[in-house]
Parts: C-alpha cells; sequence; structure tokens
C-alpha cells in the first residue's frame, strides 16, 4: 500500500501529543509500519503546533510536506486555515470549530480571519466539523476535546472498534479513563 | 513484539539492553526524553546534572571505573562539556561510555543550527547517526561494542526528526556486561604532558583504525538499484532521499560520520553518472568526498539553512513540485507565547512597564522578547545573561547600572548563572540580577534540577538554598518577590536599581503548569465596568481578548492569576 499521510494540527497545549500516539497506536495494531512525527520544546508554549501520522508498508520521512497530507486534524479553526496547504488534492479536512486568538490578534496587530470553515469549503474541500470543545465539556473536561475528535476521525475511517478503546487504554491514564471514553463515542456520534 | 517508540525512548531501550548502569545528563530540546525514559529503568541509575560538563565528566568517571556509561545533550549543550570530550578522546574508556548529541536544524527551539559532526572531528572520536527508532536502539549498542573495542568515547547524533519522531523498535532482554576492573593506570587517565604525549599518539593511531573500520562497517549500507543517480546521505536525510527518490536512485547510507570511509565512497561514485550528497547543515560529507577528488553535488543545491524534506530532494534532483490550495485571506501567525497564569509575565510586565534593559537567558521566560512584553536585550547562550550584564554595566558605567537587570531561571542559574554572578561579586559592577525562579526546568517539560529538592527520580533530594548560595558569593542585597504581586515587584526593581552595591532579586512562584499548583476559578470581565481601554492585553496573556470594544477571557486557559485584575483601573475584572 502506498503510505498515506495524516496532519494533527493545533496550538499548544491543546493534546495534540496524545491524539497521534492514539492514532499511531492503532495503525500499529493494524499492522502497518507507521511514523508519528511531533515537534517538543518552544511551540508547544501556545504556538501553532503540528505532528505528522504516516502508514503503509513502509515509510520513510516522517514528515509531511505541502501537498501531501491525505487528511489533516485540527483543533482549531486559524490552524485549519494555516495548514491547509498541506493538503493533497482530493484530501479531507476535520476540524473543531473552537477558534483560540493568536497573541498578533489579541494585541490588534492582526484580525481573525471570519467564515474559515466556509472559506474552505467553497474552495472545494471536503470538510467535517465538531464541537469538539462543547463535547469535550459535555464529557467532563474541556481538555478533552483531543479525544472528541479522535471519536470523529474514528466514525470516519473502518478500523474494528477495539483497537481504538485498547489504544485509548494504552495512552490515557486509568483514572482519566472512563471520561476519555466518553469523549472518544461522544465524538463518534457528532461525526455521523 | 514490535512497539511504536519515539527515537529517544529506543535510544534509551539501547542503554538498557546494552547493560548500561550510570547515566547523567542535562535537559536539552531535542535530547531530554533519552535520559527520562532510561530513569524509568530500575537497572539504570540515572540523574539530571546541573550541566553538561558536570554531566559527561560523571559518565567518565563511570566508564573509568569499569561501567558502561551514558550522558544525553543537546547540541549547544556539547559546547559547554567540549572540555571533557576533547580529553576523553586521550584518555579513553574502560566500560564503554556513549554520548548523545542532539541537533536542531531548523531550529524548533535552539538558539543556533550548529553542526556536532564538527566535534567528533575536532575532538577524534567515532560518531554514528541513526535515521528513525529502530536505529536509534541498535545504533545504541553498537556504540557500546564499538567504544569499549576501540577505546573512544562513541557520540550518537541524533537530530529533531529522529529524535521527536516514532516508528516501531522490536525489543530485546538486557545484556548485563560484567564491570571491568579498575585497575589504576596513570598514563592512559592521569592528562599531564608527559603523558598526553602518549596518548595524542594513541589517538592518532586509533583514527586509522577507527577508518578502516568504518570502510567495512555494517552501519554503512549500500542499497543498489542500479540506475545512473548515486546518493550519499546519513540520517534522516536519508529517509527523505528514500522518499522522493525510492529505487529511481541508488543510496549509500552512513551510519558512521566520523571518521568517513574513503574506498567505500570512491567505489560508490565510480559506479554512477550523476552523485548526490544529501545532508542537513554543514558539508562535511561533501568537502569529504571532494577531498578523495569525487565530482558530487550536494550544498549548491540544498544549502547549508534548515531542514531538508522530501519535497527539497523531489524538487531539486526532479523538478517535482506537489499541487496545494491555500487559504483565501490572511492568516495570522501564531508565535509561542507564555503560558496564561506563567509567573513570569508578572515581572516582565513591570520590566516592560518601567522600560528597562534586559540581558536574558535561555528558557520559557526568553519567551519575554515577544510581543507585548518585549522585554529583552539580549540572549545568547545558557548564563550568558549574567556575565553579559557585567560587561554591559562595565563598558557604559552607572547609566547602564540603573537601568539594566539580568533574568535567567532557577535551572539556567544553577548550569552556569552562578559563576557569572561570582564575577559581579568578585569584580564588582552594581549589578541588579533577578532569578526567576518557578521551582522547575520549564521549556524542556518539567525536570528537577538542584533548587527543587526532588531529583529525577522524583525522590526527595538536597535543594540549593538560592538566597544563602546568593549571599555566600558575596551579594548583601538578596530579596524575593512574587511576581503575581505587581506593586511588589516592581517596586523592588526599582530599589534594587537605584542602589550602589549588586543585589539579587528571586522572583518566586512555581510553573503554572505544575500538577501540584492549584489554580484559581477564571476570572470575569464585567461587561458594563469595562471601558475597552486594552490595559490588561498588554500582559500578553492568551486568556484574554478583545470582542466588540470589551475584554472577554477564555475560561478554558485563565487560571485565576489575577495579575490582570491587578492592571485594570476600573474594576473590571473581577473573580
Amino acid at each position: 500500500m502506498e503510505t498515506r499521510s495524516i496532519m494533527i494540527v493545533g496550538v499548544g497545549g491543546q493534546g495534540s501529543l496524545l491524539a497521534s500516539r492514539l492514532l499511531g497506536n492503532v495503525l500499529l495494531a493494524q499492522g502497518y509500519d507507521v511514523k508519528v512525527s511531533e515537534v517538543h520544546g518552544m511551540s508547544q508554549r501556545g504556538g501553532s503546533v503540528v505532528t505528522y501520522v504516516k502508514y503503509g508498508d513502509e515509510v520513510f520521512s516522517p514528515v509531511i510536506e505541502k501537498g501531501e497530507a491525505d487528511v489533516i486534524i485540527s483543533f482549531e479553526q486559524l490552524e485549519a486555515a494555516r495548514w491547509l496547504p498541506y493538503l493533497k488534492k482530493g484530501g479531507k479536512l476535520i476540524t473543531s470549530t473552537q477558534k483560540l486568538d493568536p497573541m498578533p490578534v489579541i494585541t490588534g496587530n492582526a484580525e481573525y480571519p471570519e467564515n474559515i470553515i466556509e472559506k474552505i469549503k467553497a474552495a472545494g474541500i471536503q470538510v467535517t466539523a465538531a464541537d469538539a470543545l462543547s463535547l469535550a465539556e459535555e464529557a467532563g473536561n474541556s481538555k478533552a476535546s483531543n479525544v472528541v475528535l479522535m471519536g470523529v476521525v474514528a466514525a470516519s475511517t473502518d478500523f474494528d472498534d477495539k483497537l481504538w478503546q485498547d489504544a485509548i487504554e494504552q495512552c490515557v491514564p486509568p483514572k482519566f479513563l472512563e471520561l476519555n471514553k466518553k469523549a472518544f463515542e461522544l465524538g463518534k456520534k457528532a461525526a455521523v | 513484539m514490535k512497539k511504536l517508540m519515539l527515537g529517544n525512548a529506543a535510544f534509551a531501550r539501547g542503554l538498557y539492553e546494552a547493560g548500561v548502569t550510570v547515566v547523567s545528563s542535562y535537559p536539552g530540546t531535542p535530547s531530554t526524553e533519552i535520559t527520562e525514559f532510561a530513569a524509568e529503568y530500575d537497572e539504570i541509575y540515572a540523574e539530571w546534572a546541573p550541566n553538561e560538563k558536570v554531566a559527561m565528566e560523571v559518565a567518565l568517571g563511570a566508564s573509568i571505573a569499569g561501567s558502561r556509561s551514558f550522558c544525553g545533550m543537546k547540541h549547544v549543550g556539547l559546547n559547554v562539556a567540549a572540555d571533557p570530550l576533547y580529553t576523553a578522546s586521550y584518555t579513553g574508556v574502560n566500560g564503554g561510555m556513549v554520548i548523545a548529541v542532539a541537533d536542531d536544524p531548523g531550529m524548533h527551539s535552539s538558539q543556533n543550527e550548529q553542526d556536532s559532526r564538527h566535534h567528533a572531528i575536532a575532538s577524534k572520536v567515532l560518531m554514528l547517526e541513526p535515521s528513525d527508532s529502530a536505529e536509534c536502539k541498535e545504533f545504541t549498542k553498537a556504540a557500546f561494542e564499538l567504544s569499549e573495542k576501540f577505546d573512544t568515547p562513541v557520540i550518537v547524533r541524533m537530530s529533531t526528526r529522529v529524535a521527536h519522531s516514532q516508528s516501531a523498535v522490536e525489543l530485546c532482554d538486557r545484556a548485563e556486561p560484567a564491570q571491568k576492573e579498575y585497575v589504576k593506570d596513570p598514563q592512559k587517565y592521569v592528562m599531564m604532558p608527559a603523558f598526553a604525549r602518549g596518548r595524542h599518539v594513541f589517538v592518532e593511531e586509533r583514527t586509522k583504525k577507527l577508518r578502516e573500520y568504518a570502510e567495512t562497517s555494517p552501519l554503512n549500507k549500500v542499497i543498489d538499484n542500479g540506475g545512473d543517480i548515486g546518493i550519499i546521505t546519513s540520517g534522516v536525510s536519508y529517509q527523505y532521499a528514500r522518499e522522493a527518490m525510492g529505487n529511481n536512485a541508488s543510496y549509500l547510507k552512513l551510519g558512521v560520520v566520523n571518521p568517513l570511509p574513503e574506498e567505500l565512497i570512491k567505489n560508490f561514485c565510480a559506479k554512477y553518472k550523476k552523485v548526490y550528497v544529501i545532508e542537513e547543515l554543514d558539508d562535511i560529507i561533501e568537502s569529504h568526498c571532494k577531498k578523495l577528488g569525487m565530482n558530487v553535488s550536494g550544498k549548491e543545491l540544498f544549502g547549508y539553512i534548515g531542514e531538508i524534506s522530501q519535497a527539497v530532494v523531489a524538487e531539486k534532483l526532479l523538478g517535482k513540485k506537489n499541487d496545494f490550495t491555500t487559504f483565501d485571506g490572511n492568516v495570522p501567525v501564531r508565535p509561542p507565547v507564555m503560558c496564561a497564569g506563567c509567573p513570569h509575565r508578572g515581572l516582565f510586565y513591570c520590566l516592560s512597564k518601567n522600560k528597562i534593559r534586559v540581558s536574558g537567558d535561555i528558557g520559557c521566560y526568553t519567551l519575554g522578547a515577544s510581543a507585548p512584553l518585549s522585554a529583552m536585550d539580549t540572549t545568547i547562550c545558557m548564563g550568558a545573561s549574567i556575565s553579559a550584564l557585567h560587561g554591559f554595566n562595565k563598558a557604559r558605567g552607572e547609566e547602564a547600572e540603573k537601568s539594566t537587570v539580568a533574568v535567567i531561571g532557577d535551572s539556567t542559574f544553577m548550569h552556569s548563572g552562578m559563576t557569572g554572578l561570582v564575577n559581579i561579586a568578585y569584580n564588582a559592577t552594581n549589578s541588579t540580577v533577578i532569578i526567576l525562579d518557578n521551582s522547575i526546568t520549564g521549556m524542556t517539560g518539567h525536570q528537577q534540577n538542584p533548587t527543587t529538592g526532588k531529583n529525577l527520580k522524583g525522590d526527595p533530594a538536597a535543594a540549593v538554598n538560592l538566597e544563602e548560595l546568593c549571599k555566600a558569593i558575596g551579594i548583601k542585597r538578596v530579596r524575593v518577590v512574587d511576581p503575581y504581586d505587581l506593586a511588589g515587584t516592581e517596586a523592588a526593581i526599582k530599589e534594587e536599581l537605584a542602589v550602589s552595591e549588586p543585589s539579587v532579586i528571586i522572583s518566586r512562584r512555581p510553573c503554572a503548569l505544575l500538577k501540584y499548583v492549584k489554580h484559581k476559578p477564571a476570572l470575569k470581565v464585567v461587561t458594563d465596568n469595562c471601558k475597552g481601554c486594552k490595559m490588561c492585553l498588554k500582559l500578553g496573556c492568551p486568556a484574554i481578548s478583545v470582542r466588540d470594544g470589551k475584554a472577554v477571557i477564555d475560561h478554558t486557559q485563565c487560571v485565576g492569576c489575577g495579575i490582570c485584575s491587578e492592571v485594570c483601573k476600573f474594576g473590571a475584572i473581577s473573580e
């Protein structure tokens, strides 16, 4: 199988590392060769962050370049717009509807673009949008929006549900397990 | 069983499987997790040293004692540890000694983009370079064998994309090599001139042997797909080249990057019409090939700056470019910022408000340089804030002493700030040094340090008392402020700048991200009171923004630190 590429983008602190770990474990359990590339350090402090997940028969480069991603999963609307050029022609965007002002917007030096999702759709991109933040709060903690989004992803892939459940159990500390399983289920329902 | 592992975790697994017993490191992105993962194995003693020089000396001591040892650091950390490295090359080892150095092409989290291969060449030690997690483990194990076989410390060069990518790794059992006998051997380990001269002869002989080893090392691989194009590469660049060119090129993938083989390269070059060298940062492999008289192309296509990728290789070698869609509109940048509730914010607000010049340092607080706080004039390297302030003040005299401070974190102060403070006391400038004590090493992801009272394993440890230390150094004026108390912090800064003697202000409050720090409920804006003056925005807090002319606070981010209610003159921010 040709290598497939998924990008997870968001704002440092939103939990993209856990999301990529879940996805990576599910793909490995499916028998694929997998590479997951993260950036730690300075950008984790509220900067724009990106994680690359690639899988196939044999994966070489751990990074994804412009025009290469089959799917982009975005935790935040502006980040969806920023990383859009990385989507392959015919690729798919899954995004949270959450908005977080970056510092240039807070200080009044730039404006947060309006109607981001509509504009991306107008460009002919297939978009699935979900209010992951509200669903995470419904599950019990706003920080679980990463797992809500993974639920949305799960609904649009045909991997066995048990693999997702196993991955959640492997990657989440026991005391947050129930919360995250609920978040995952809410994400799955939201995608339908 | 195959497991998805971070390159750094696989490296730590290699340490475990190779039977390492002593690990000493200083955190630095992207190398930190090697040591954190190593600490999870009960068979390994692992510690955070105050700096990389100490860490390397600890590892060398353990090696001389007969055990397999390790120290890890980022590229600039190897500069700090260069002194022991260059002489450890002469002494050689007893138990195997491996050093991880992690380069950061693209400067994701670094102040420069240096290529550590230069250190391996200059110190004349063996250097290996893995290209994925499985190799991180295998090369680390090989490095210990080679260290003992050739009597040399071995550097394993990592880079951000190898260190911070996960890929599948096959786990093996731990070997338990017996501790080697320690025999007193001054001619090998006492590097005074008479003995060191003898060891230099040994080093040159060893280099010849290592070069012979590189010719036939299984870590250097030829992938011959025939055709006209040959590519010589190493590390993650190999992965980029392989993805872009597939079976349309042949590859010489170098796992041994110092010393480089000669015959292997000449034979490879002879087989292909066109040979490219693909390497990030400096032209080390390329220059070596050219010195051998080989006609190769490299830097004229790929340059010396930043990261390469499969797209760059495809564009340069095949002229191919991907199609993509861009967003129709302006996308504002999102630079990293201090977190909501960050204790550094209050301090930098006070410095910014009073237009004080700031000699900065390396850590989360370097973000104080960004708008809107913009409260930093210089950032150079670990510890430089204090020494450079002294120099600045010596050069400009009283005017500077009254208007310039140094800022340095608790961990960085322990690393190499203390010696600068000794210099201020000893050589007398009326300098004001602010230690930002957030009770943790923050930027690299919460590592303990000698001031926190805990060791790497989280067990209780002796804690340096910063106040007493500064006094013992000879600073008489040492005071502590709470950076959430803006009025108190501002008054302290003004007073200490005014006095005619050196002083230290300790700005003390734990990092807001620490698990034990209890947060208050999010604050709210009393919309009727808000005049839309945007005073609160001067704090640069990511939780505060303005909608329809009024401030709003994002309840998912706010931790109730309260400094915005201190700057609001209209009582518009409340609990």
